[in-house]
C-alpha cells in the first residue's frame, strides 16, 4: 500500500535504529505526544528496537482519554433525553462517566449513534427536524476544522435542532503543562503529525526556545517514529533545541490555512479541564459568541455539572508521562477494557489500552 | 526496555455479568463480553446436566445417535443491508450454518429455515432472498427441510432475520475439534482477511472505497470434504466469522489450553481491505469473514493439506500462518513485520473506528 508499506520496511527500520544507537551516548527521555504514536510504538515493538538509554514516555495526546468525566456525565444526561439523537465517534461510547457510559445509555433506550463525520450529524438533524441532534465534538486540532465546518453549515442552512457538546483541546498548551510540572522528566518531544498538518509548526518554536527542548514533528508509521527519535537524539546530543519536521510529506510550516480560518470563524480559545490533569489555561476551544445557540451545554442546561474522577485511577499521571500504565496497581485487575476505571484503558489511542492489548504476557517476562 | 513489569498480575479477572444491567451490542460482538455471556449465562444453564463431560465450545455439537455421529448447529443472520457486494442474507444463512457443520468435519445433510419478517417488507425482496437460499443449498448439496415464519410489526425488525439450524453426519474416523489441537501443530489459513467486513461497511456506512470489493461469503463444505477425504490428519478447523482471525484463535487457545504464535508476514490482506482498515483505524485481524477457515494440522501433514487447499476455489490463498506452542498458554502472539512481538487479544466487543 502506497505511503504505508515503505514506512514499515524492516531493513530501513533497523538502519534507523542502528543510527539512533550510534548517536546515543547517554540516557534521554523523549515523549511522543500523540496516542496514535504510542500505539504504533507498542504495536510494532519500536521501543524494543531502541538502545537502553532512550526512554519513550507516553504523552497526553489521546482525545478520548483527556475528556473530563463531567463532560461524559453531560453527554449521558443529554443522550438519555427522549427528544435527542446523540451522535459521537465510536470511541467515546465506552468511556466511563461517574455513573455510566454512552453504551449503557444506548442499551437503556437512548438514541446514541456512531457517526464517522460531524457532517453526518448535520444530515441527521435535517432528516429528523422534530428531534434534537447533538454531536459530541471532541478531539485535538485534527478534528476541530471539520467540527467547526459542521456548526457553520448548520448555521448557514438554518438547522436549529443541531448542537454540539464541546470538548476540544489543543496540543501546545498541554506540552507546556507537561514541561511546567515539577515531576517532569521529558527532555524532547515527538509532536503529533496530524495536529501539525492542520496548525503548522509556528506555535512550537517559542516552546522549544523557552523551555530549551527539541520538538520534532513526527508521523505515525514505524519509520516516521524512528526518524523522529533520531532527530531528537541528534539535537539532544548536540545541545540544540529546535523545531524540526520529520513528517514533511504531510506537514507544511504554515499548516492548512482554510482549515485554520474555519476554526477561527467558529471557535475561540478558553481554559479547559483535562481528565486526570486539571485545568490548563487556553487549552480548549469553545464556540464563538455568534454560534452560541449551537452550544449543547447551554441548550440543555448542563453547564453547572461537575464530577470527581475515581481516586484509584492514575490516568493523569499516565497522561503526563509520570507513570507507566503497568505501574498502576489497578492495571489488568480492577481496570480492564470491559470495566475501565479511566479512559486510557478503552480508547483506541489510550496508553493503558496499548499495554493491555499488546504487552500482556502470561509469563510477564516482557 | 528494562522497566520492571509485574509478573503477578491476575489478568484472568472475570467481569461479573452484574456490571451490565442491560444487554449491550458488545454482548453479541464476538469478543470478550460475548464469551463471558456464554460462559456465565448459557453454559451453566444448559451444559450442566450431569451427563456430559465439560463442553468445549465448537462450531457444532457432535452427538452420538444410534451408532452414527451427528453434528448439530444453529446460527442467526441479522445482516444489514440484506444485499451486499458479493452476497446476500439468504446465501449467508445457508453457507454460515453449512460452514459450522463442516468445521466439525461433518457432511451437511439438512437445514431448517426460520424467518422473522417485518411488516411491509416488499414481497419481491423476500422472493430474491429465498431464491438465493435455494441456489446456495443446491450448490452445497444440502436440503432445507423444515421452517417457520413469523411476521413482526413494522419497525421491530430489519426487514428479514433468518435463523438456520443444520444437521450433518460426521464420517467414521473423523474427530475434528479444539480438543485435538496439539503443541507443534501448524496453523493454515485459507485466504486473505476482512473482505466481508469491509464490503458490508462500504455499503452500510456509505463509505466509498476504491475498487469493487466483494464479500468472501462462500461455502467451505467442499473444501473441508476434500481436505478430509485425502485421509489427512486434521486436528481442528474453525471458520472465521465475526471477530475475525484474532477472536477465533483466541477462543481455541483458551479452550485447548495452548499458546499460539502467528507470523504477520504470512497473513494475507487484500490491498483495498488493508487501505480501508488503515483509514478507519481497524485491525484486519479482527475483521469479519464469511468464507475463510483456519486448520490445525500436524507438521508432517502440512504439505499435503496445503496442496489440496491450493487446488480448491474456496481456498484462494492458503498459507501457513503460525504454530501451536506450549508457551504463553491461552494467549495469541504475533511476530510483527519489524520483528517485535505483541499479544493479539480478544476485544471486548466490536472494533470501533478511531477518531483521528
Amino acid at each position: 500500500m502506497k505511503y504505508i508499506d515503505e514506512y514499515r520496511d524492516p531493513h530501513a527500520a533497523r538502519r534507523l535504529a542502528q543510527a539512533i544507537a550510534e548517536t546515543t551516548t547517554r540516557p534521554w527521555n523523549i515523549m511522543e505526544v500523540c496516542g496514535g504514536q504510542t500505539h504504533a510504538i507498542i504495536r510494532f515493538g519500536l521501543d524494543e528496537m531502541l538502545p537502553r538509554e532512550i526512554t519513550l514516555i507516553h504523552g497526553p495526546g489521546c482525545p478520548v482519554c483527556v475528556t473530563p468525566i463531567e463532560i461524559i456525565d453531560k453527554a449521558v444526561i443529554i443522550a438519555s433525553r427522549p427528544d435527542v439523537i446523540f451522535c459521537s465517534f465510536g470511541d467515546m461510547l465506552r468511556v466511563p462517566g461517574s455513573q455510566k457510559d454512552l453504551f449503557t445509555v444506548k442499551s437503556e433506550g437512548g438514541d446514541v449513534r456512531v457517526v464517522y463525520s460531524p457532517m453526518d450529524a448535520v444530515a441527521l438533524a435535517r432528516k429528523h427536524p422534530r428531534q434534537q441532534v447533538v454531536f459530541f465534538a471532541i478531539g485535538f486540532e485534527t478534528t476541530a476544522p471539520a467540527n467547526a465546518m459542521a456548526v457553520a453549515q448548520a448555521a448557514r442552512l438554518g438547522i436549529e435542532n443541531f448542537s454540539v457538546l464541546m470538548s476540544h483541546v489543543l496540543v501546545p498548551p498541554a506540552i507546556c503543562a507537561v514541561l511546567d510540572s515539577p515531576l517532569n522528566r521529558v527532555q524532547a518531544f515527538l509532536a503529533a503529525g496530524h495536529v501539525c498538518t492542520i496548525t503548522g509548526t509556528s506555535e512550537y518554536g517559542p516552546i522549544a526556545e523557552q523551555y530549551r527542548v527539541p520538538i520534532v514533528v513526527t508521523g505515525f508509521e514505524p519509520l516516521d517514529v524512528l526518524g523522529g527519535v533520531l532527530k531528537c537524539v541528534k539535537q539532544l546530543e548536540a545541545g540544540r533545541c529546535e523545531v524540526e519536521n520529520e513528517y514533511a510529506r504531510s506537514v507544511r510550516p504554515e499548516g492548512n490555512k482554510p482549515a485554520l480560518r474555519q476554526m477561527k470563524e467558529v471557535f475561540r480559545r478558553v481554559p479547559r479541564k483535562w481528565r486526570g490533569i486539571g485545568e490548563i489555561a487556553d487549552s480548549g476551544l469553545a464556540l464563538q459568541q455568534r454560534y452560541a445557540d449551537y452550544d449543547a451545554d447551554r441548550r440543555f442546561g448542563v453547564e453547572q455539572i461537575t464530577a470527581e474522577e475515581p481516586a484509584e485511577c492514575i490516568a493523569g499521571e499516565v497522561l503526563q508521562g509520570h507513570k507507566r500504565p503497568y505501574e498502576c496497581p489497578a492495571f489488568g485487575t480492577r481496570c480492564v477494557p470491559e470495566r475501565p476505571l479511566g479512559a486510557p484503558m478503552i480508547s483506541a489511542e489510550g496508553a493503558c489500552a496499548a499495554y493491555y492489548r499488546y504487552r500482556r504476557r502470561a509469563t510477564g517476562q516482557n | 526496555m528494562d522497566d520492571p513489569r509485574p509478573d503477578d498480575v491476575d489478568f484472568g479477572c472475570p467481569v461479573p455479568l452484574g456490571n451490565h444491567a442491560n444487554l449491550q451490542m458488545a454482548h453479541g460482538g464476538g469478543g470478550r463480553l460475548m464469551q463471558r455471556l456464554i460462559e456465565e449465562m448459557f453454559l451453566p444453564a444448559f451444559a450442566d446436566d450431569g451427563s456430559q463431560e465439560k463442553t468445549v465450545p465448537h462450531d457444532s455439537a457432535v452427538l452420538a445417535v444410534g451408532g452414527a455421529r451427528l453434528a448439530f448447529t444453529t446460527d442467526s443472520f441479522v445482516v444489514s443491508p440484506l444485499f451486499f457486494p458479493g452476497g446476500d442474507i439468504g446465501e449467508l444463512a445457508v453457507y454460515g450454518t453449512v460452514n459450522d457443520l463442516a468445521m466439525a468435519g461433518a457432511k451437511p445433510v439438512a437445514l431448517s429455515a426460520g424467518f422473522i419478517l417485518e411488516e411491509g417488507l416488499p414481497m419481491e425482496t423476500l422472493r430474491r432472498v429465498v431464491a438465493s437460499m435455494r441456489k446456495a443449498a443446491r450448490e452445497v448439496g444440502v436440503r432445507i427441510v423444515t421452517g417457520d415464519t413469523k411476521v413482526v410489526d413494522r419497525g421491530k425488525g430489519d426487514g428479514i432475520y433468518i435463523n438456520t439450524a443444520g444437521v450433518g453426519v460426521v464420517p467414521e474416523g473423523i474427530d475434528v475439534s479444539p480438543n485435538q489441537v496439539a503443541c507443534g501443530d501448524a496453523i493454515l489459513l485459507s485466504g486473505d482477511l476482512g473482505r466481508h467486513a469491509i464490503a458490508i461497511m462500504s455499503v452500510r456506512e456509505g463509505l466509498a472505497f476504491e475498487g469493487a470489493l466483494q464479500s468472501d461469503c462462500a461455502s467451505l463444505a467442499g473444501l473441508v470434504e476434500a481436505m478430509l477425504a485425502a485421509g489427512s490428519d486434521i486436528h481442528c478447523l474453525r471458520d472465521l466469522t465475526r471477530g475475525g482471525l484474532a477472536s477465533a484463535l483466541n477462543e481455541i487457545a483458551h479452550h485447548a489450553r495452548v499458546g499460539i504464535e502467528l507470523h504477520e508476514a504470512a497473513i494475507a490482506v487484500a490491498e483495498p481491505v488493508a487501505g480501508a482498515c488503515e483509514l478507519l483505524g481497524l485491525d484486519p485481524l479482527y475483521a469479519a469473514n464469511e468464507g475463510r477457515l483456519v486448520a490445525f494440522v500436524p507438521v508432517e501433514a502440512v504439505d499435503r493439506v496445503l496442496q489440496i487447499m491450493r487446488g480448491h476455489p474456496a481456498a484462494p490463498q492458503p498459507a501457513v500462518i503460525g504454530t501451536v506452542t506450549a508457551e504463553h498458554v491461552g494467549l495469541v502472539e504475533l511476530r510483527g513485520l519489524l520483528g517485535g512481538g505483541r499479544v493479539v487479544d480478544l476485544l471486548s466487543g466490536e472494533q470501533m473506528p478511531r477518531i483521528c
